[in-house]
């Protein structure tokens, strides 16, 4: 018993890795454009398709799929957001939801239009990594797919956070997600920081789609799920914070594994409820600082509620 | 000094609403008369006006985008079906199915309606999952399988057929009598006041949390229902399609393309979504795609829908909720 | 050489015009002080010259080149930079990001980060300062450094002595003095404080409700003429006249 939850523990941190790879793009988009994209998880399936048929279509090795892909998904990102997501952002607070779900159900029957309804994996393509692991005392398994993406996440979080600290574009990105117009005064061009941000996004949900394939399956349709999946870790780890993301991604990661030794529905449960409670306590958190604390906020309340009803009973 | 009153409803509008009630009428009669076929698919198109009806109190009005109703026409859909195999008789059941998501959705708006815009939007997508992996763990439910509502197949098939068809077409025409009155009355101009200026609208007394909680919980009452009646004609029930994505598409797709904020935009966007359904349902995904495509152009180019370029070539919108002020003087 | 000249700029917000038809012409290396009451339209002129406003009519031109249609960012690259109202730093990023986005972003040119500190020699010690940790000189110094770094023909700087204690007033104004004797820059200052306005101008413009009451060399007017404009007390008498 013990070893199983020690198992179930380490596989969900490495669970995790996935979590934060395909939340990091979402984190960034949320922290520097201040922008939701709900076809974020439909990027993902379209990255792990292409890839798919670049490998087995034009037998093309996996490695190479994936550098070719990348760079075509980031330009998909670049266009998408000076094409749709700036004029979505100039028009309010509403449409950008309403332009990227309309882009999710577009995005995903198109490539149920494209691909079928077939489950496709790249399982089959990377030869014994698949199923390999280290074994460690106790019985403990340590599989090399999960532990390759868990680094790969690490240093996606990594890299990630020097380039917005150390490089030109990450600098021009931070300042325009500080104060657009001082950027722009700065010789920064705003737009462009964005769809710059967009590009890595929608890469990095590509290629967290990529590692999806190959521990797993897809359809056209897994999209919605793997965005869940990213909002509920970047809202566990705080909005818009990049390290918070990683540590996100590892408790939602944690928990579904947790809930997994129940039963296999109670995983994705879990992993729900924690997102809820973290909501709830952070609203709480919120709310008991907006009243100078729980207990001056909830007297205070209560003196409203019982002033209210005397002046009603005076009328 | 001129004074200002509210304008009573203009000829046009009273003409139209008077239209609506024949149409309602007229439509009420339909199993008279009409087949079998006709009277199912009109169900079906009932079950999308309340739902863009009710999609659009809440956007449009409450400022509130939700892509996670379908938690209340999964749920109310799971609770018509445990009543009906506890014993209820079916039609009720539907009916107090629905309304039985209340006891979820007043809980859930403490929690939703503090977020902001997007925030509020995934949130209820990720509790409308939350609730269906909640409603798998049901043995009787039986996970993806899902269950069949068997005590309709026992009633007569032209009963059934005609009984909730009547059923869709109350709600329906109950949804847009009661988002009429809320929305001429105070909750309307209260609504419409935070949706301009929020800051503003509260200095004035008026309760943010109250107003939208009121609507939220209604559009999530009328999703309900109308979820319980797609859920009669249908039979079978299944968590994947009862909590699908694809139903906020829909409503969003009706309000969007038919006018968000309007009053009659949500009428003419179901009945654009219908017989688009009709002419192109056979292309199945590459049609559901287009129904995307087509949902992006008007968020972009005519976020206002087919209701606001009527206004804008007519100069004013048909059976508009902007109470009107006239200069008495003048009029 | 004319560096810059503004041909009938109107600006609006929403309704109401902010700056109603301002015109004026600035030689290469000549500094312009703008002066005028709380919402005579100032800042919005700034603004609309570092294209951070629209114009609604008139154009402005930059070295023969009409820039009236090109963003914030293509104009820093032109030549004008401004330290806006509120000077507007970058609050979690340290003073050195501060700096090097305006240097890596802007052009190419004598001013260099050593450039500036020797300039303001107060920023030296606070580099690796988060920019919301500064005082109102600090900061005020820290944004001048970073219009200054992205090397501009023309220098807009809003406000300057707004909020600053007397002894960082000077400080600023010594920095500015020892840049405005090479010549090298066109300045164009916003400044509340009339006789720092006067003393540093080599021209001023007085705008009461968004038009030019007064423009000429300092010199030409005297202080009673000025502050009338100021307040807008000369065209009310001329007009009840």
């Amino acid at each position: 018993m013990l070893d199983g939850t020690a198992q179930a523990l380490i596989q969900g941190v490495l669970l995790g890795g996935y979590y934060a790879i395909i939340a990091a793009g979402l984190s960034l988009m949320v922290g520097v454009v201040r922008f939701i994209n709900l076809a974020h998880g439909d990027m993902a399936v379209l990255g792990a398709l292409v890839t798919i048929t670049l490998t087995q279509v034009l037998g093309m090795p996996v490695l190479l799929s994936i550098l070719l892909m990348l760079p075509l998904m980031g330009l998909l990102g670049w266009v998408m957001h000076a094409v749709l997501f700036e004029r979505a952002m100039k028009g309010g607070l509403l449409l950008p939801i309403l332009v990227t779900i309309g882009l999710g159900a577009a995005l995903q029957n198109a490539m149920f239009g494209i691909w079928g309804s077939d489950t496709r994996s790249l399982g089959a393509d990377i030869g014994s990594l698949a199923w390999e692991g280290w074994f460690l005392p106790g019985g403990i398994i340590l599989g090399k797919l999960p532990v390759i993406v868990f680094c790969v996440a690490v240093l996606v979080i990594g890299g990630l956070h020097l380039m917005l600290r150390r490089t030109k574009l990450g600098r021009a990105i931070r300042a325009t997600a500080s104060d657009r117009e001082a950027a722009e005064m700065c010789g920064v061009d705003a737009a462009r920081a964005h769809r710059a941000a967009a590009a890595i996004a929608v890469a990095l949900a590509a290629l967290a789609g990529v590692f999806l394939a190959m521990r797993a399956q897809v359809t056209p349709y897994s999209g919605p799920a793997q965005l869940i999946f990213a909002f509920e870790a970047v809202v566990i780890g705080g909005l818009g914070s990049l390290g918070g993301t990683l540590i996100g991604g590892i408790v939602l990661g944690v928990s579904q594994s947790l809930g997994g030794l129940i039963s296999a529905q109670a995983s994705l449960l879990t992993g729900h409820l924690v997102f809820v409670a973290v909501l709830i306590w952070r609203l709480g958190r919120d709310w008991s600082a907006d009243h100078g604390g729980w207990h001056a906020g909830l007297v205070a309340q209560l003196a409203r509620r019982v002033g209210r009803r005397e002046s009603g009973a005076e009328q | 000094m001129t004074r200002h009153a509210i304008a009573g409803i203009p000829r046009v509008d009273r003409q139209l609403i008077a239209a609506l009630l024949a149409l309602f009428l007229g439509l009420a009669a339909l199993p008279f008369f009409g087949s079998a076929l006709i009277v199912d698919k009109l169900t079906l198109l009932t079950v999308y006006v309340t739902l863009a009806v009710m999609w659009n109190l809440l956007a449009g009005f409450a400022g509130l985008v939700s892509v996670g109703h379908q938690a209340f026409i999964g749920l109310g859909g799971y609770f018509a079906l445990r009543l009906v195999e506890s014993g209820v008789s079916p039609f009720p059941a539907l009916l107090v199915g629905g309304a039985l998501v209340l006891l979820a959705a007043w809980p859930l708006s403490w929690l939703v309606l503090r977020l902001r815009a997007a925030e509020f939007a995934v949130a209820m997508w990720v509790l409308a999952e939350a609730i269906r992996s909640m409603v798998m763990f049901d043995p009787l439910i039986q996970g993806e399988t899902g269950r069949s509502l068997v005590a309709l197949n026992a009633i007569d098939p032209d009963l059934r057929r005609n009984t909730l068809y009547l059923m869709g077409l109350a709600t329906a025409g109950a949804a847009m009598a009661l988002s009429y009155a809320l929305l001429r009355g105070r909750l309307g101009a209260e609504a419409r006041a935070i949706r301009d200026d929020a800051e503003a609208a509260a200095s004035l007394g008026v309760s943010t949390m109250r107003v939208k909680r009121i609507i939220f919980l209604i559009s999530a009452l009328g999703c309900a229902i109308a979820g319980t009646i797609w859920l009669g004609s249908a039979i079978t029930y299944q968590p994947r399609t009862a909590f699908g994505i694809n139903w906020s598409v829909f409503m969003l797709f009706m309000v969007l393309v038919g006018g968000l904020g309007s009053y009659l935009g949500p009428l003419l966007g179901a009945l654009l979504l219908f017989a688009l359904q009709e002419i192109f349902g056979d292309f199945g995904a590459w049609y559901l795609a287009g129904v995307g495509v087509v949902a992006i152009l008007f968020a972009l180019y005519a976020p206002r829908g087919i209701m606001g370029l009527i206004a804008d070539r007519t100069g004013r919108e048909p059976l508009s909720m902007q109470a009107r002020l006239t200069r008495q003087g003048e009029a | 050489m004319t560096r810059l000249s503004v041909e009938g700029a109107v600006c609006r917000h929403g309704l109401l015009t902010a700056v109603r038809g301002v015109s004026f012409a600035l030689e290469a290396g000549e500094v312009l002080c703008v002066i005028g009451a709380n919402g005579a339209g100032k800042t919005t002129l700034m603004r609309a010259l570092a294209g951070a406003h629209p114009l609604a009519a008139g154009r402005i031109v930059l070295d023969g080149e009409d820039v009236t249609g090109l963003g914030t960012h293509a104009r820093l690259r032109r030549g004008i930079a401004m330290s806006p109202e509120g000077r507007r730093l970058f609050p979690d990023m340290t003073v050195r990001e501060n700096l090097m986005i305006a240097a890596e972003n802007g052009r190419a040119g004598d001013w260099t980060l050593d450039r500036v500190l020797a300039a303001f020699d107060q920023l030296e010690p606070l580099l690796d300062r988060p920019a919301e940790k500064l005082s109102g000189g600090q900061r005020q110094a820290a944004a001048i450094g970073r219009a200054l770094l992205a090397n501009p023909d023309v220098l807009l700087l809003d406000e300057v002595s707004l909020g600053l204690s007397p002894a960082a007033v000077e400080g600023v104004y010594r920095a500015l003095g020892e840049i405005k004797e090479t010549r090298a820059m066109t300045m164009i200052v916003v400044e509340q404080d009339l006789t720092c306005a006067l003393n540093f101008a080599d021209r001023i413009l007085c705008v009461t409700e968004g038009a030019v009451a007064l423009e000429g060399r300092p010199d030409d007017f005297t202080r009673a003429e000025i502050s009338n404009a100021y307040f807008g007390i000369h065209e009310k008498e001329s007009a009840d006249a």
